[in-house]
């Protein structure tokens, strides 16, 4: 009896031990999270006691950090807001980093060794200009340290130890913009150099302890600066004049300003537009001309003279004061596939300190920038080591001819996401060969059970977090049955494609995007977009799948577009075209060619249509469908949206065949008063939807409108474009509309007096959920507005069904008068929001979560159930049995919620959700500055076993069972035995 | 006494209509009201059938509205111009309707009458080219009623194949913002099959359906304050939800407990069965055990 009793008592235990929700040793697990800090753009070094390990850099992305010299990790960092873009960055009194931001608005000091912010001062600024910090090193006023500040016009001197303003210089008046701060050694007395309107150079002398100008000299310069400057001495700083032919040398010698012309002509032959390399290298300047480097040295007279010169492109750091009164300074030059890091003296340039050859992985590209430092080796000579910022953003460090550490920064610009799949696995391999033996595996079951029977000791519990991340096998490369394991592939800003395994998130082929023709006009294309060109699933099997990379030659709209085709497997460009017109709009079109190649329209400038891939099977099947080809284009800045339609082959004008002519259908004219585009959003091209019907409490059905061809857009009155509460309620408006894209019929449209955007939508199946501010409630609000087709509402007749009356199967077009009705509902929302994504599924079963990347740069998934237009302050039972909540005012946030659990996705930008081959999965990627990986089951893994399903106590179950079985029959046996002996 | 009540009622309730509820704005709803005296039309009223050049003269002139004497209405006309596929944009047809301009700076549109010219000759042919082409009859309005074509003309198209029926039947949904167009949808009032059938009108004259369309006022997102809340709750409590069976609720831990129950019934019963026997076969072992 005890036995059976105990049984029960177990079979019990394996049934409850069912967890939905993440447990402190989960997280981890399925998720990654990784941190980055962007294109570095200052770096300073700190030399002193511990500071000596570390590297203060500020970037792109308007992060400062401190990162650890030997290793690239990063000990600290601080994201600062989108527009609080870091000017200039330094270290003062040897404890505290200084930054200047937000046009030099903003003067903040951190706490060198953990990052705390020590002080932040707002500094007046009345008007934009170039902004500049100067952290003096030797200045000292009455046991204060001044840190001297130009931006908005003003100078301002501000105390290093409390961040007080000590004086401050009132510049506006006159335009001045201050180029320079100097100081001579030993002297109070500060040299502020500046232009104004590029033509006259001041110099101020000015009292560092008051403020007060003690001496302003000043000197009209006919021909303009560039603004292109280089500090060569204490009293004497280099100028490109704004023609770029000529060097102007101005000295400030004792009060007097002299300028000295130089033409580059005389310096070198061949001369052209010259830029300035070096920023500060003492008596020495680096000039760019031609794509050679000129070394020139600065006389005592101001007299130029070509010292040296490279031939290939050069990168310089700054020169570094070493023993002996000497100056150093480091360049990077490119030789195939490697880079040599020379350090010289400035003083003796034959003199070479340092030369280095590094192999250099060639998706890196160029040296973008050069920073240096020194230290001191064992055997108590000069060592030097650089930091170094590649064309792709990467960060790298080189010591004694190695590459110590890099850290992929490209990775903090992603501009486009895409999944990809892994390749299939080989067969035969088994699971002993991953598991290794069976007495392992046993003994890691036991561990399982152990800590699911709360057992584990907190080595076991270690062992036990261990033996999950290596046994799930999350990290191979191959396809996995649940297709848990994918292939993200990310675009960079500066045009760098990575393939991250969703795994752990490791980098699994990277390559840079390369200009197909090598022209002078494009060498590095940047990357806009990625979509998926060939995913064989049907046909051509044996084909690798591969991405379309779509980038583009320059900044500009109409610059030429580039195409680049790469294999996903290999990570290697199977080819790339300039395809010779401009890239507006691509769009993936529904049909595929032989071999799964997907075909693709891009509309340039012009107003024509380009078809790819440039086949003739290609264009066989586009044209059997080209009546049947419309597209839209949103003309924002006009708020005009078009409709266009294939009007035929553009040959009259081209001989190209693939291109076509298209004409305008409709328009939608937003009147230019009242109202301005803001947002625009279609559904995904690839969602599912499983079922086109809704069953309501009262058995009655609806039938979601489920078009491809619907536009959400929204409007706001032109005054409410600006911020939130720069507009009184009265003032603006906002204005949603649906509309179809074939006809340009607007569906819905529906007008929130007082609300005003940013506005943050997402689209799915029927509906259309968004988010804005209100002004009268002074509160976000979300509205979800759910659009229904009444056409195919008297379907409900099983009769009908039956006996096939129904017109369910009729093709639906567009030009039928749309019969659909809208519902719509609000609800106050407490956050701001940066973006709003859902979750996708493979077949569109599982129930959709909203996916709410928060102003806190978390991730908040939310029910859809929550925003259901449907919902009512009382709902009737049928309803609350239907999964209808109750109607309140407000969306909850529910801690719990957060996906991204403790981890920020610093400077969160984009969330992307793919489906897994498991219907109740779905995996989301969210990128900013960091990036952040999870996969999410909406409605818990209905569908499979979770990982801690313990296998072995349901190993162990049936033993018993089977040992109590045999038992009590021989008992039993035992016990009739007895008996018949009796 | 009870005229002017019911006549201050009557235009009350046109002011607040028209106030609160712009959309759907028919011509039906003018003529029922407003015009005192105006000649019964024989037509439908949202439904101005083919033109004439008499109905388009019969369109009422500027008439102050005896409700509201601080509106300025006046009276704007706007054409309608087709193309067939490529062609250019000739006149169509003609919209005239009175300028609403309210006091607080809002113009509406009201009272659109709209008289539609009939296919020439020349144009029947070519609007056969488009049915047996497939191609697209394209109308476009200006996208401002007061100083027309404004920005810009706002255009429509739709298959031609779509249109005939016994006659042409069209329908047009005008989207307005104040005295702007801001979209027009065009099309045939119903469904159009698909694939489209090759099918010229019995008719060469305009069945044209007219909808004025005004954006709708998002419903203020309701602010339930604690006291509503609270009182649900109560409500709540004071109504606990019906009652599952016993059974419903604990089936789950009834059948093992039964299970262990009639076990431990059984052994008891096999217990209580085993010492009587025990004792018996004691029993009679030991006199066994005397006579040996």
């Amino acid at each position: 009896m005890a036995i059976r009793v105990f049984l029960t008592l177990l079979l019990f235990l394996s049934s409850a031990i069912l967890s939905f929700s993440l447990y402190e040793d989960q997280a981890g697990l399925t998720d990654w999270h990784q941190r980055y800090i962007g294109k570095v753009k200052h770096a300073v070094f700190h030399t002193q006691k511990t500071g000596r390990k570390r590297v203060i850099v500020s970037t792109e992305e308007n992060v400062v950090a401190s990162l650890d010299l030997r290793h690239g990790e990063i000990f600290w960092r601080h994201v600062l807001g989108t527009k609080d873009a870091i000017d200039g960055v330094g270290i003062a009194l040897g404890k505290y980093v200084i930054t200047l931001s937000s046009e030099g608005s903003t003067l903040r000091a951190w706490n060198l060794p953990d990052g705390q912010m020590v002080w932040e001062t707002s500094l007046h600024s009345a008007q934009h200009s170039k902004s500049l910090l100067s952290v003096p090193i030797n200045l000292k006023v009455d046991k204060d340290y001044p840190i001297i500040v130009f931006g908005g016009g003003y100078l301002h001197a501000v105390s290093a130890i409390d961040g007080e303003v000590l004086w401050k210089k009132d510049f506006t008046a006159e335009g001045f913009e201050v180029q320079r701060v100097l100081q001579p050694p030993g002297s109070s007395i500060i040299y502020v150099l500046g232009f104004i309107n590029f033509s006259e150079a001041v110099v101020y002398q000015i009292d560092s302890k008051s403020g007060e100008v003690v001496a302003e000299k000043s000197m009209m310069f006919p021909g303009g600066f560039s603004g292109e400057i280089s500090s060569v001495s204490s009293d004497k700083v280099v100028v490109l004049d704004s023609t770029r032919s000529i060097l102007v040398t101005i000295g400030f010698i004792d009060g007097d300003i002299s300028f000295q012309k130089t033409p580059i002509s005389d310096l070198v032959e061949d001369s052209g537009k010259a830029e300035i390399l070096s920023a500060l290298l003492s008596n020495m300047l680096a000039v760019k001309v031609n794509k050679r480097t000129l070394f020139v040295k600065v006389g005592g007279e101001g007299k130029l003279e070509v010292v040296d010169s490279l031939s290939d492109e050069t990168a310089m750091s700054d020169s570094l004061p070493v023993a002996d009164d000497q100056e150093a300074f480091a360049s990077v030059h490119h030789e195939g596939s490697k880079i040599h890091l020379m350090v010289k003296l400035v003083n003796e340039l034959d003199n070479v300190l340092l030369r280095e050859t590094i192999q250099m992985d060639q998706h890196r590209g160029r040296v973008h920038k050069v920073f240096m430092n020194n230290y001191i080796r064992t055997d108590r000579s000069n060592g030097f080591r650089a930091l170094i910022v590649m064309e792709d953003h990467s960060l790298l460090l080189l010591q004694q001819g190695a590459i110590v550490w890099s850290r992929e920064e490209g990775l903090a610009s992603v501009t486009d996401v895409t999944t990809a799949e892994l390749p299939l696995g080989k067969d035969g391999v088994s699971v002993a060969k991953v598991e290794h033996t069976l007495f392992e595996w046993l003994k890691g079951h036991v561990l399982k059970l152990k800590g699911s029977l709360l057992l584990a000791s907190p080595e076991d519990v270690v062992a036990i977090q261990e033996l999950r991340v290596k046994s799930s096998g999350k990290n191979k490369l191959t396809r996995d049955h649940n297709g848990f394991r994918k292939l993200i592939l990310a675009l960079t800003r500066p045009g760098k494609l990575f393939a991250l395994h969703t795994g752990d998130g490791r980098i699994v082929w990277s390559m840079l995007l390369k200009s197909p023709s090598n022209s002078q006009a494009c060498e590095r294309p940047n990357g806009i977009s990625l979509y998926q060109w060939q995913v064989p699933h049907h046909h051509a099997m044996d084909e690798n799948p591969s991405v379309l990379v779509v980038g583009k030659c320059g900044s500009d709209s109409s610059a030429p577009g580039v195409l680049s085709f790469v294999d996903v497997y290999t990570g290697k460009e199977i080819s790339s075209s300039d395809i010779g017109h401009s890239v507006v709009q691509v769009m993936p079109l529904p049909f595929t060619d032989s071999t799964e190649q997907r075909l693709h329209l891009i509309a340039d400038t012009v107003g024509h249509v380009h078809l790819y891939p440039k086949t003739s099977e290609a264009l066989s099947i586009f044209q059997r469908e080209f009546q049947n080809v419309y597209w839209y284009t949103v003309e924002a800045d006009d708020g005009i949206i078009r409709g266009h339609v294939m009007k035929g082959s553009c040959s009259s004008e081209t001989a190209d065949e693939y291109c076509f002519t298209t004409r305008e259908l409709w328009t939608v004219v937003f009147p230019s008063e009242s109202e301005k585009i803001i947002s625009t959003l279609t559904r995904k091209p690839n969602e599912v939807v499983h079922t086109q019907a809704k069953v309501n409490s009262d058995q009655d059905l609806l039938y979601k409108y489920v078009s491809r061809n619907l536009l959400f857009v929204a409007t706001v009155s032109p005054k409410g474009a600006g911020e939130i509460g720069s507009v009184t309620p009265e003032e603006s408006s906002l204005v949603v509309y649906l509309i179809d894209t074939i006809t340009g019929r607007i569906l819905h449209r529906l007008s929130h007096q007082g609300c005003q955007g940013p506005v943050h939508a997402v689209f799915s199946e029927n509906w259309v959920v968004y988010h804005y501010f209100n002004l009268r409630a002074h509160k976000y609000e979300v509205t979800v507005v759910e659009i229904y087709d009444q056409s195919r509402a008297e379907n409900k007749n099983v009769w009908k069904l039956i006996l096939g009356k129904h017109n369910l199967t009729a093709p639906i077009t567009s030009y039928s008068r749309p019969e659909v009705f809208t519902k719509s509902q609000s609800y106050f929302f407490a956050q701001s929001v940066k973006t709003i994504a859902v979750t996708s599924t493979a077949k569109g079963i599982t129930s959709k979560q909203l996916l709410i990347g928060t102003i806190g740069d978390q991730i908040l998934a939310l029910d859809k159930r929550f925003v259901d237009p449907r919902r009512t302050l009382n709902p009737s039972q049928a309803e609350k049995e239907e999964g209808i909540i109750p109607l309140t005012d407000t969306l909850p946030i529910i801690p719990q919620a957060y996906i991204t659990h403790s981890h920020k996705v610093e400077g969160l930008r984009g969330i992307v959700t793919a489906p897994s081959k498991l219907e109740s999965t779905t995996h989301v990627f969210a990128y900013g500055v960091d990036l952040f990986y999870t996969r999410l089951a909406p409605s818990k893994t209905y569908d499979s076993l979770t990982d801690d399903f313990s296998y072995a106590l349901l190993l162990i179950t049936i033993v018993a069972l089977v040992a109590a079985i045999y038992i009590t029959w021989v008992l039993s046996e035992k016990k009739e035995l007895s008996e018949k002996w009796r | 006494m009870a005229k002017l009540t019911l006549l201050f009622f009557l235009s009350f309730l046109i002011f607040s209509s028209s106030i609160a509820f712009q959309s759907d704005e028919l011509l039906v709803d003018d003529d029922e009201f407003g015009l005192e005296g105006a000649k019964p039309r024989s037509t439908d009223l949202y439904t101005s059938s083919s033109s004439s050049p008499q109905q388009q003269q019969q369109t009422p002139t500027i008439r102050r509205r005896y409700s509201d004497p601080t509106d300025l209405d006046s009276k704007v006309q706007f054409t309608l111009e087709h193309a067939f596929g490529d062609s250019d944009f000739s006149p169509a047809g003609t919209f005239s309707a009175r300028l609403k301009t309210w006091s607080h700076g809002g113009k509406t549109l009201t009272k659109l009458r709209f008289s539609r010219n009939d296919f020439s000759a020349e144009e029947k042919d070519t609007f056969k080219n488009l049915l047996k082409g497939d191609d697209f009859y394209r109308i476009r309005l200006p996208s401002n009623v007061v100083s027309p074509p404004g920005r810009e003309f706002v255009i429509a198209s739709v298959r031609a194949r779509c249109l005939p029926r016994d006659g042409l039947d069209e329908h047009f949904i005008i989207h307005m913002e104040g005295a702007n167009i801001l979209a027009v949808s065009y099309g045939s009032p119903g469904a159009c099959q698909y694939p489209r059938q090759l099918k010229l009108p019995a008719k060469w004259s305009f069945n044209s359906h007219t909808i004025l369309k005004s954006s709708e006022q998002a419903p203020r997102t309701p602010i339930f304050t604690e006291e509503i809340l609270g009182s649900e709750n109560v409500e709540g409590e004071v109504e606990p939800p019906p009652e599952r069976s016993f059974w419903a609720k604990y089936w789950m831990y009834l059948i093992p407990l039964g299970l262990v129950v009639m076990n431990a019934v059984t052994q008891a019963s096999n217990m209580a069965e085993e010492p009587a026997g025990g004792q018996a076969g004691g029993a009679q072992v030991q006199p066994a055990a005397r006579r040996r």
